[in-house]
């Protein structure tokens, strides 16, 4: 076993294999994230990205091969020759590094914005409730939202859902984030406020984060590589400038030209 | 009597103190056995979430049964097995445990209906198993399942009369007694009757307005 050293990569992915029934999702994936690196996953629909994702965030289970964070083994580590699953209590202890924002929100909806935010860092991270409250506070004027503290979530638009959500995330001080379509799902007049929290939090902080979006152009400015995926592999991996401007594969200039018009 | 004709106002007015005795032992079972309900039945909801088929197998066998036999036969056979026990606490427990075989699917139902995306957000919050229930899953799920439990109240409450098998002294049984001594049946009946709907029927409403309110 590998301990966290600062050198191995935040995110590693070994031989990763994922199958839903017959139909074979990502058949031994490799590829790495250094740590504090802004990588974009782009690519058709079905072709793996938010796979990774889950998979990440132990939502799925492997069908085979490793994860490593920070280079401790996460989901499944090797016994001898033996491929077996970590435990869940050593699970948790590594899976706090990570958090996550999705397509949907999932904010809890018996819960106030503000209790949505400290609930983890009180009952997972044992921070004292008022010190969690203050960091909530903080977070909630870093997207955007201070008055919005004690309101439902249901009174929130899908936007201010979102910025809600990426501010539970922040909340339990993440080493890796991972951001699912977090703009899928809004009306077009307010993606661009989600967007603008996302691009501080990528200027102001040195999280590692895995994104799958549609937004190239957002993309293009936050990441430090694009991955372009079809088919559960990698077909192309470059800085977003050349491979927005110049892509050398096939399948990658397709996909762009389909999604950039 | 009833010289007058079917109906005696007099009757029907002399029995009333009586049967509003009876409603208090009626309403009583009824909230007593509702609490059973609902809390055996959120239990065997959770129990029957378990990976392991010897404890859902049996379990499943034995609601089962209980829903398939009829209550009264239940009240009966259990009163003759605890004869020590008071009526009254036997007819609570029955009804009780009867009802949770039923409730447990309405709660099966409110978990089922708390979206994934939920799951998975207390997953990537790191929360733990317990925690994920009470924090997050419960609240949600018993809020739809209230409908559903004021629905079984009603029914439970109207079942109550069963109770007068095992000589407990509810509503019916207070008509009956008061019919055996007076030979008149039909008012404290027809009350008994009137009654059970001035309870069911605004209880129906207020479900109804939540089940609206809830949707």
């Amino acid at each position: 076993m590998t301990t966290s050293t600062g050198t191995a990569p935040a995110i590693e992915f070994r031989d990763v294999v994922k199958r839903f029934g017959d139909n074979v999702v990502l058949d031994g994936l490799n590829f790495s994230v250094p740590q504090g690196q802004r990588i974009t996953l782009i690519g058709p629909s079905g072709s793996g990205k938010t796979t990774i994702l889950r998979l990440l965030m132990t939502l799925e289970e492997l069908s085979g091969g490793l994860i490593l964070i920070d280079g401790d083994p996460y989901t499944h580590e090797y016994k001898g020759d033996k491929w077996v699953a970590v435990p869940e209590k050593r699970r948790r202890v590594v899976r706090k590094r990570v958090g996550m924002v999705f397509q949907q929100f999932n904010l809890f909806p018996n819960m106030s914005v503000l209790e949505n935010i400290i609930e983890s860092p009180v009952h997972v991270l044992g921070k004292a409730k008022d010190e969690a409250i203050a960091d909530a506070e903080r977070l909630l004027d870093k997207v955007g939202m201070p008055e919005k503290r004690d309101f439902q979530t249901n009174q929130l638009s899908g936007g201010q859902q979102q910025r809600v959500a990426i501010a539970r995330a922040l909340a339990m001080d993440p080493e890796i984030l991972l951001l699912d379509e977090v703009t899928s799902a809004l009306d077009p007049e307010i993606v661009a406020d989600v967007l603008d929290v996302l691009r501080e939090i990528a200027d102001t902080t040195d999280i590692t984060m895995l994104l799958v979006t549609h937004e190239m152009q957002f993309a293009r400015e936050v990441s430090d590589r694009v991955l372009m995926f079809d088919k559960g592999q990698i077909v192309e991996e470059a800085d977003p400038e050349t491979m927005f401007t110049n892509p050398r594969h096939d399948r990658t200039k397709a996909f762009l030209k389909a999604v950039l018009g | 009597m009833n010289d007058s004709g079917i109906w005696s106002w007099e009757t029907a007015w002399d029995v009333l103190p009586d049967l509003l005795n009876g409603l208090q032992i009626t309403v009583l079972a009824t909230v007593v056995g509702m609490v059973i309900a609902s809390i055996l039945g959120l239990v065997i909801a959770l129990a029957m979430r378990a990976r392991s088929r010897w404890i859902t197998m049996p379990l499943r066998f034995v609601s089962d049964f209980i829903r398939m036999t009829p209550l009264l036969v239940q009240l009966v056979f259990v009163n003759l097995l605890f004869v020590q026990v008071p009526s009254l606490a036997i007819g609570c427990i029955v009804l009780g445990i009867h009802y949770a075989t039923y409730m447990s699917e309405v709660y099966r139902a409110g978990i089922e209906s708390v979206p994934k995306g939920q799951w998975e957000a207390a997953t990537a919050l790191n929360m733990a198993p317990g925690r994920t229930w009470r924090a997050v899953i419960l609240p949600q799920a018993i809020r739809n399942t209230l409908p559903g439990l004021g629905n079984y109240a009603i029914s439970m409450f109207k079942e109550t009369p069963f109770l007068f098998a095992i000589s407990v002294v509810e509503m019916f049984s207070e008509a009956q007694s008061y019919g055996a001594n007076t030979f008149s049946y039909i008012e404290p009946l027809t009350m008994v009757g009137l009654l059970f709907l001035i309870v069911s029927y605004p209880t129906s409403l207020l479900v109804r307005r939540m089940e609206i309110r809830l949707a």
